[in-house]
């Protein structure tokens, strides 16, 4: 007596697939895909959801001598106020490449880093970046302001004092 | 014999017995117990038990990718080391390393060991990688292990980036800032299209690299994490199915004449086939047909232990002489504490990205990202699209062969000097055309520039030899030649503000 029926086969040949195997190719494809599942939901969690970034509003005093085109960096901030007769406004002096912190010179700014330049007003003189200095969000008026570097302003935003 | 004597004869044998116990089936004397010894141990079983004569050859392999693994123990056995007194918080991290380095006993000679093995390891990485590819290793039945080569290569770039901001000194800091930003730059296109709103991938991939919205301690834990835990063990899977695929692709690759030109086995070498038993591999159903051929097995190899092995930590020791003589000479670098207000003048990324930074001064998104792209996945169709056959396991095997390379050599080196000397002389779209949309710059740069000259090199090639391996030796020569003027300008080049200087020695001073 045979197990088989039919021609006979090789053992290299591929076996055909019962009828009953298909719950267990059911089976195997629904616990994959509930592994994947898992694993997706798994990554969430890197994706930081509350930002631990520390407030970054601050006050400044603008020193009383600041002459028209010359920019003022309060010690340790990445923003840099101009005051000119149309009023006052700051702009981030965070690279719009790559981040590297810009510095202001007698044109405007040029960045260390990829030596991108811009002008007093923020817009992009030279070099890889593909944005203009934003302007930030002040509020405050003759020599004390509040600047916000975290929310944007419209380029041209000055406040009067 | 009483139990006694038994007892001090038992213990006085001890010592033997446990050398004899170790090595299960005897020394490795005998062409059986030599062959016991490989497959009876954990750790070299990897290996096959006898290894054909050609792969022995020390200008098949160059030992580079042996010598890979040997930099990549080197950084593993000194990074635990570091470990001990590593801190992974911004407050101390940088404290921590410079008690390493000043306190620490031979903490500094450890560290320099690390931080040199870990170069050591890229330039071998690459070197064997361009081995792989001169000798057609890649190709059939290995193309699969190019791609988990190519894994390799991604993450032991991705091993040494992370462990480049664990000092948190400037040096570090603002590599790390544009580091994370060109993971950001997409937004460069999306910006341009202005869908960043709805559709921001650049964000994306910044936030969860550094976990928060600048690089600070949630992103000095993330990179520790990476860099200590996740990627070597990455690298270690990888490793583990790179060596086995090896050996189930038959080995190294060889000219198919290898046994003839590798001459004749020393007399003392024992045959292979002779007396092995002809019907193991029918009844595992591996091999189609009845029997193996008697007398014709793999003859023209020799035992695996000593002949291999030897050569194995021939290189080991060769690689860590190397570290260890470097790290003597040169001390690992350490600047002064990161200070997020005032990045770095210039601020250099590691060599091995110096050539990407230059790319990436004309775009973030094209040079970071675009281009690196386009040559990760050119690398990895090279094995699908070249199926030739002739000139497998020859280095620069195949049409056109070593007077192809030289003239791509010529090609790669004076297209991209070429476009960088008018770059550098000239400046670029920005500069004559101030209000020129962005997109124009992201698609057309120098880096595009090159990568389009080589494109059309190397399809040119195809053509002239009708054949596509010409085409890819072309391109990859190009592609080396490429990296390697990129690299060397960017890093003796380039000084303050990224403004190409003959030498350091004109760098203005303030
Ligand atoms: C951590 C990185 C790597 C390690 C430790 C490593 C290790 C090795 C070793 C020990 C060999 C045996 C032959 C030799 O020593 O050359 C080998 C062969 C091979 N490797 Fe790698 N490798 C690495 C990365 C890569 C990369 C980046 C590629 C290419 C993209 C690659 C492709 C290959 C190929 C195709 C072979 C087979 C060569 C042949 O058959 O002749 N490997 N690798
Ligand atoms: S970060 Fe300013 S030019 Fe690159």
């Amino acid at each position: 007596m045979t197990l088989q029926s039919g021609p006979q086969r090789s053992r290299l040949d591929p076996e055909p697939v019962p009828r009953r195997d298909l719950l267990g190719l059911g089976a195997l494809w629904a616990s994959a895909s509930a592994m994947l599942l898992a694993v997706v939901g798994m990554l969430r969690l890197p994706k930081a959801a509350v930002l631990a970034s520390p407030s970054k509003k601050f006050r400044v005093t603008l020193p009383e001598t600041l002459a028209v085109g010359e920019a003022f960096v309060p010690p340790g901030r990445a923003v840099a106020f101009y005051r000119d007769t149309e009023g006052v406004y700051a702009v981030s002096t965070i690279c719009t490449h790559l981040g590297c912190v810009v510095k202001p010179n007698a044109e405007g700014f040029e960045c260390p880093c990829h030596g991108s330049r811009f002008t007093h007003d923020g817009t992009v003189a030279k070099g890889p970046a593909p944005r203009p200095l934003p302007w930030l969000k002040i509020t405050g008026k003759e020599n004390q302001f509040v600047v916000d570097e975290g929310s944007t302003v419209p380029q041209g935003t000055k406040v009067n004092a | 014999m009483t139990a006694m004597e038994q007892f001090v004869a038992n213990l006085r044998a001890a010592p033997s017995r446990i050398v004899e116990t170790a090595f299960r089936s005897g020394k490795p004397e005998t062409d059986r117990t030599r062959s016991t010894f490989v497959f009876g141990n954990v750790f070299l079983h990897l290996h096959s038990v006898r290894t054909h004569r050609w792969s022995l050859r020390w200008t098949t392999t160059m030992g580079l990718g042996i010598a890979s693994l040997a930099a990549f123990l080197i950084t593993l056995v000194t990074g635990v080391l570091l470990m001990f007194y590593y801190k992974p918080f911004t407050e101390v991290a940088y404290d921590s390393i410079k008690d390493i380095h000043f306190v620490v006993p031979t903490g500094r000679f450890i560290r320099n060991i690390h931080r040199w093995a870990a170069n050591v390891m890229v330039v071998c990485v690459i070197l064997h990688m361009a081995r792989a590819f001169y000798t057609g290793a890649y190709r059939k039945p290995r193309e699969f292990n190019w791609l988990i080569g190519m894994g390799l290569l991604v993450v032991t770039l991705g091993l040494s980036f992370t462990g480049y901001l664990l000092p948190w000194d400037q040096l570090a800091y603002w590599a790390i800032t544009i580091g994370a930003n060109i993971a950001q730059s997409p937004r460069e296109v999306t910006d341009a299209l202005n869908i960043t709103e709805y559709f921001d991938p650049g964000g994306f991939q910044r936030l969860l690299l550094l976990g928060s919205d600048m690089v600070g301690p949630e992103a000095l834990i993330r990179f520790y994490l990476l860099h200590v835990m996740i990627l070597p063990l990455v690298l270690g899977g990888l490793m583990a199915v790179h060596f086995w695929r090896i050996r189930k692709d038959g080995g190294l690759v060889k000219p198919a004449d290898a046994d003839q030109r590798a001459g004749t086995t020393e007399e003392t070498v024992y045959p292979v086939f002779t007396d092995a038993p002809n019907r193991t591999y029918h009844l595992a159903a591996i091999v189609k047909g009845r029997t193996s051929q008697v007398g014709r097995g793999p003859e023209n190899t020799v035992p695996s232990m000593p002949h291999l092995f030897y050569a194995e930590l021939g290189v080991l020791m060769l690689t860590t002489l190397v570290c260890v003589l470097l790290g003597l000479i040169s001390d690992a670098p350490l600047k002064e504490l990161a200070n997020p207000a005032v990045p770095e003048n210039p601020a250099k990324a590691p060599w091995y990205f110096l050539g990407l930074q230059e790319l990436v001064a004309f775009s973030a998104f094209m040079g970071g990202i675009g281009i690196p792209s386009i040559v990760l996945i050119g690398l990895g169709l090279i094995p699908y699209l070249d199926r030739e056959k002739a000139g497998t396991g020859e280095w620069f095997g195949g049409p056109g062969g070593w007077s192809l390379v030289k003239q791509a050599m010529i090609v790669g080196f004076l297209s991209s000097l070429a476009i960088e000397a008018f770059v550098i002389h000239y400046g670029w779209l920005r500069e004559w055309f101030p209000n020129i949309p962005q997109l124009f710059i992201t698609a057309l740069n120098p880096g595009t520039m090159i990568t389009a000259v080589y494109g059309a090199y190397s399809v040119w090639l195809v053509r002239k030899y009708a054949s596509a391996r010409a085409g890819a030796m072309g391109l990859f020569t190009c592609f080396l030649c490429g990296f390697l003027v990129l690299t060397v300008i960017g890093t003796y080049f380039r000084g303050p503000n990224w403004v190409f200087y003959w030498s350091p020695s004109e760098w203005p001073k303030h």
